[in-house]
């Protein structure tokens, strides 16, 4: 069983849909009993970083998560999900993050070049940087679907995957068990669904 | 490198696809969720639902057929058609909708977009602007393209952008039916005014009217339309094929 975790930031309505599809056993859910049970825990998160991660506090799955990682579940940030897994945000100011992987958000505007649009928003092809059992099932170059403003940096060690969009964007990071992709898989059509189908088929003991 | 998109729009009636279409192999041509998955099984980068029911009991079609794409269509769905409120947004999001059009509802109340961008984002807010020369003059029509605004169309998308639409869909009526090709002048125009996605719709009769767009405007993202789809003189896996091959970055 795969567990999304509900903490009033979005709409889950089309991931859940997505796993589904690949004949995933899928439950939405804020109760950490229900998060411990599960095979693996996905990250979701649309919306702004600091809302999100005073949602994530208030509702203390903040420390749930965090345990989680440690305990070796596989654990999938997507979008701001992924944002979240990092030490800090630079979006409208300094916030914290879970620290589950080194690194950090900044903003697009500044450090890529102007004539670029912000948000950066379609189809781009993934570039992979590092072997990544998320990818085993789709091929370098393959394209996804992104939606940000922000992206992850100082965190070249647990890049998997990057995108070119001016400059080299962080698409895709693990950390162990621990992995985040800046894309939306669930809207990424028959590569996205590969990708979460190679995150539902993963092991606990696989991964340490 | 971002690839440029192709983007057919669906017109929907009572929770039917309207526009006669045939494409072997398929049983149910005006059922939006076989014609979705069809799509998107084809290449499309992305769909537009274009809701045109009149009643509350079409709109309630509508958001089941919305549904039932959802749970089978993996790629971005945009929803246009009856958005004159913030409730109209919350509805179609609700059922997936990734992206919500508007156009008469963002002329008639000019806080819309403001309003929509501050509770979903700006990436989920989508301009829709239908456009004709009026004496030499881009103008803003409302009401399907029938009401001449009088407002100029440059100004209005800016101050719509300002607002926080994330994209800009750019219809000429001009060139609308006339499968000549995109209207380029009026496509330039708004890339050089705003710096959000601009997407191309009106005109398109053959593949080429497509290289021809984007080669000569490398700004537009995306390209949009509907009866050359739909009626299979183009279709988007020749289209995709084509792009790649003329050197346009595209998904294949």
């Amino acid at each position: 069983m795969v567990a999304i975790v509900d903490y009033g930031v979005g709409n889950l309505f089309s991931l859940e849909c997505s796993l589904n599809a690949i004949g995933a056993e899928v439950v939405v859910t804020a109760d950490p009993h229900v998060l411990k049970q599960a095979d693996q825990v996905l990250l979701p998160g649309v919306g702004a970083f600091e809302d999100a991660a005073k949602k994530l506090r208030a509702t203390g799955l903040d420390a749930v998560l965090k345990d989680l990682a440690a305990s070796g579940k596989p654990l999938l940030g997507i979008c701001l999900g992924m944002q979240m897994l990092f030490e800090k945000s630079y979006e409208y100011g300094e916030h914290e993050g879970l620290g589950l992987i080194p690194g950090k958000v900044v903003p697009m505007e500044g450090a890529i070049p102007a004539d670029y649009k912000i948000p950066h928003i379609g189809w781009n092809a993934l570039r992979f940087k590092k072997a990544c059992p998320l990818f085993k099932n789709i091929k370098d170059g393959d394209c996804v679907y992104f939606v940000h403003s922000y992206f992850a940096t100082d965190c070249e060690a647990n890049v998997t995957a990057t995108a070119e969009y001016g400059r080299s964007l962080t698409a895709a990071v693990a950390n162990k068990n621990v992995f985040g992709c800046q894309f939306h898989p669930e809207k990424s059509g028959s590569v996205g669904l590969a990708i979460l189908k190679a995150f539902t088929e993963l092991k606990e003991e696989d991964l340490c | 490198m971002i690839t440029k998109r192709i983007i057919p729009c669906l017109d929907v009636k009572n929770g039917r696809v309207v526009k006669g279409m045939n494409f072997e192999g398929l049983q149910d041509v005006s059922s939006p969720v076989t014609l979705a998955k069809f799509y998107s099984e084809c290449g499309a980068d992305e769909l537009v639902f274009y809701d045109i029911t009149a009643s509350s009991d079409g709109r309630k079609l509508f958001t089941d057929i919305l549904v039932e794409t959802a749970k089978t269509v993996f790629i971005p769905l945009t929803v246009g058609g009856g958005i004159n409120t913030v409730a109209d947004f919350d509805r179609v999001l609700k059922c997936g909708a990734d992206k919500v059009s508007v156009n008469s509802g963002a002329i008639r109340n000019p806080d819309l977009i403001y309003e929509a961008a501050k509770l979903y984002g700006n990436q989920c807010v989508v301009l829709s602007a239908d456009i004709k020369r009026v004496d030499g003059v881009f103008r803003v029509f409302a009401k399907g393209g029938r009401e001449n605004t009088g407002m100029e169309a440059i100004e209005w998308i800016r101050r719509c952008v300002g607002n926080g639409a994330g994209e800009v869909v750019v219809n000429s009526i001009d060139t609308d039916g006339v499968k000549g090709g995109f209207d380029l002048e009026m496509l330039d125009a708004v890339c050089s005014a705003v710096s959000v996605p601009v997407i191309a719709s009106g005109g398109a009769g053959k593949i080429d009217d497509f290289i021809t767009l984007f080669h000569a405007l490398p700004k537009v993202d995306a390209g949009l339309a509907a009866s050359i789809f739909h009626f299979g003189e183009v279709a988007i896996k020749d289209l995709k094929a084509e792009m790649a091959k003329a050197n346009i970055p595209t998904r294949l």
